[in-house]
């Protein structure tokens, strides 16, 4: 009855991909989730991120690939026979049922004893700290009150796995820092593991023992939250991870360890990564943080600019400086910076990746039109 | 809502602000606008042919030929023959409703999908509302007599030895009723059924919910406030069945139903008092067999269920 309630020690998906129509929206996912890991799939809207998750969840059938706990093969079970648990987008809380009996239908589905049902959903109850609510319609309740229940009810079963599909995406800044922290307390104080679907880089970094990145239904890159943040594999995700200034240059010299590009008489060294050959077009990746503004004579990669913009964000400030050919630069600095003001600004080299160009597509112009327009289809 | 898009009137610019509100926009609180005036045509329309219809009939079945007040009214329970006509109606009401309204459940659950050929199933189920009654149980006729296909079919097969009766009976009449009832019954279930978010059924299977347990604890509860309101659609439907009892059934007999019972008092016996009262008793009891299922209904979670309406 209760097939996949055992704990597993790996869980892997092999060539996992999903078409609809002629649209590939997952393509040769292959992963291997280690019992208790926290695993993010990371990336813009309308990248297959739900997709994966609901072939996991035995929601959606695959059209190619295979999933495997330990050595039993489980993508072609049912949902209701894997013993995942899931948070939905929407929460999904069956509306006409208290917080309480939605909590506790997983233990009936069961067929589990009266009083362990009672002993583990009280349980549950206290876990999220609804004690107050518990007898309340989810229509009564706030979204992040929602959310706690849609949580509890997945994990009263002790899931083998827990997916959660944006689970944070519908609150408010304040609650989505403090669920946050929440979720990732639950993840250690019940040992789950848990695969987690999000869009926002940050919340990523921060939960997740190992992040997946994809884009256009395929894997970009899988790491830590540290080779993810330091060395992205390619632009995508460096643009992705937070590399605000992307630039588009061409190389002078390669020579093994550093890489000279060049724009509008713009000389810059930096580090690559990847394939670059004197004369080939490449991308050149900055984090705002990693710009300085030097108000002394200039060292290397000193890039000479006048501020345009600044926004206030507490400590720091938020600038967009142009330089002289044209090119924006988005930084952060602590100094007091003026629109106006003609500032040397400087990049550590070491702080400069160089990425191979697309070979067809050119940088877009703005970010938000590298994102694929959500169907809402899916979850 | 409307209160803040208006413009503020010349009086509001003088420097003392008045303690109450403007009374446009108290009226504007208690959703009185403009607006309201759209409302004419059909206030017009439910007086002109509603309305004063039913308050003139009311008035009439008071004011028997002869006899006090209610005398139409005793003379209706006190006859046998009359009295029965609601038994007989609603034996054929009761169950047709309930008939079409079972049967659309599952044919709805099965399609509020998006699946190739959608459109044509839906037309198909839905024809027989252009048909009409008399279209209908022309068909019937034709198809059901004991010369018609069917029963050309069983003998044929020398499944039966003489036709099995199925016109110019209570059968007749109830197929006739399911025919014309069911395609609303089914609209309306394929409606209220893709108000239900369909995430909340796959949420129910990834915490072990089989098929059968998703639809009896999740698709149904939900969806029963709105197969109450269908069935009483359709009962109100079935119940004031004239033309198919005539045309089908055996209107002297075993499907004399109310309808008939008013007509001939209204166009036999040109009683037209009798026929008010009868048309009365009529809407009465449509009305208690809709008080009683309209209550039950508020037994079930009538709030949103999140899906797209
Ligand atoms: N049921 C569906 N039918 C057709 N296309 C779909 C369906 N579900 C998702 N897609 C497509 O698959 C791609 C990935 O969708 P999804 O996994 O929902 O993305 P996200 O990463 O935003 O969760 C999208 O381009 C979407 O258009
Ligand atoms: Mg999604």
């Amino acid at each position: 009855m209760t097939a996949g309630a055992k704990a597993f020690s790996q869980l892997r998906l092999e060539g996992v991909s999903r078409r609809f129509g002629g649209h590939d929206a997952l393509r040769d996912l292959d992963l291997t989730i280690e019992a208790g890991e926290f695993v993010a799939l990371l990336g813009p809207s309308g990248c297959g991120k739900s997709t994966a998750l609901n072939c996991l969840a035995g929601l959606l059938p695959l059209t190619a690939g295979s999933i495997w706990q330990d050595e039993r093969r489980i993508d072609t079970l049912p949902p209701e026979r894997r013993g995942f648990g899931m948070v939905f987008q929407n929460y999904a809380l069956f509306p006409h049922m208290s917080v309480r009996a939605n909590i506790a239908f997983g233990l009936r589905m069961r067929r589990l004893p009266k009083d362990e049902i009672r002993r583990r959903t009280d349980e549950a109850v206290r876990l999220v700290r609804l004690e107050d609510h518990a007898g309340k319609l989810p229509g009564q309740l706030s979204g992040g009150q929602q959310q706690r229940v849609a949580i509890a009810r997945a994990v009263v079963l002790e899931p083998s796995l827990v997916l959660m599909d944006e689970p944070l995406s519908n609150l408010d800044a304040k609650l989505r820092l403090e669920m946050r922290t929440e979720i990732r307390r639950l993840h250690q104080s019940l040992g789950l593991t848990t695969v987690y679907v999000t869009h926002d880089q940050e919340e990523a970094l921060s939960l997740a023992d190992r992040l997946v990145v994809l884009r256009e239904g395929r894997v970009q890159q899988i790491g830590s939250p540290e080779e993810l943040h330091t060395r992205p594999a390619n632009w995508h995700v460096a643009d992705f991870m937070g590399y605000r200034n992307l630039w588009t240059m061409r190389v002078r010299e390669a020579a093994d360890g550093t890489v000279a590009v060049e724009l509008d008489g713009l000389r810059l060294v930096g580090v690559p990564v990847g394939p670059v050959a004197p004369g080939d077009e490449v991308i050149v990746a900055v984090r705002p943080e990693d710009v300085r503004v030097d108000q002394a004579g200039a060292t290397t990669n000193a890039v000479p600019a006048q501020i345009e913009v600044v926004e206030y964000q507490g400590r720091e400030l938020a600038a967009e400086a142009v330089t002289a050919a044209g090119s924006r630069v988005h930084l952060r600095t602590d100094q007091r910076v003026a629109p106006g003001d003609q500032v040397t600004l400087s990049i550590d080299p070491q702080r400069l990746l160089v990425f191979p160009g697309d070979a067809a597509a050119t940088r877009p112009a703005d970010p938000a039109t590298a994102v694929v327009e959500e169907p809402g289809l899916v979850g | 809502m409307s209160v803040t898009t208006r413009t503020p009137t010349a009086e509001s610019a003088g420097p003392p602000p008045p303690a109450r509100a403007h009374w446009q926009h108290r009226l504007a609180e208690r959703g009185v606008d403009r607006h309201l005036w759209l409302l004419t045509p059909a206030l017009l329309f439910v007086v002109l042919l509603f309305l004063y219809p039913f308050f003139y009939g009311l008035g009439l079945s008071f004011q028997p030929t002869e006899g006090g007040p209610f005398s139409d009214y005793a003379r209706f329970f006190s006859d046998a023959y009359q009295r029965d006509t609601i038994w007989t109606t609603l034996g054929l009401a009761l169950p047709a409703a309930l008939l079409n309204v079972v049967a659309s459940v599952p044919i709805a659950y099965r399609m509020r999908g998006r699946f190739r050929g959608k459109r044509l199933v839906t037309i198909l189920l839905v024809v027989p509302i252009t048909l009409g009654t008399v279209l209908t149980a022309q068909g019937l006729l034709n198809f059901l007599g004991p010369t018609g296909w069917f029963n050309r079919v069983l003998s044929g097969l020398h499944l039966t030895d003489e036709p099995i009766r199925l016109v110019h009976n209570y059968w007749g009449v109830f197929f006739s009723l399911v025919i014309t009832g069911f395609p609303f019954a089914f609209l309306l279930v394929l409606s209220y059924l893709s108000g239900i978010d369909p995430t909340l059924e796959r949420a129910a299977a990834t915490l072990g919910a089989g098929w059968w347990q998703r639809f009896r604890m999740i698709t149904l509860p939900l969806l029963m406030p709105g197969l109450a309101t269908t069935f009483c659609l359709t009962f109100v439907l079935a119940f004031s069945v004239f033309p198919s009892a005539v045309l089908v059934g055996n209107p002297a007999g075993e499907t004399r139903v109310i309808s008939i019972a008013a007509y001939q008092a209204a166009y036999e016996q040109y009683d037209y008092p009798y026929a008010s009262a009868i048309a009365m008793i009529m809407g009465l009891i449509e009305l208690v067999v809709i008080a009683v299922v309209l209550f039950a209904r508020t037994r079930f979670y009538t709030g949103s269920t999140g899906g797209k309406g």
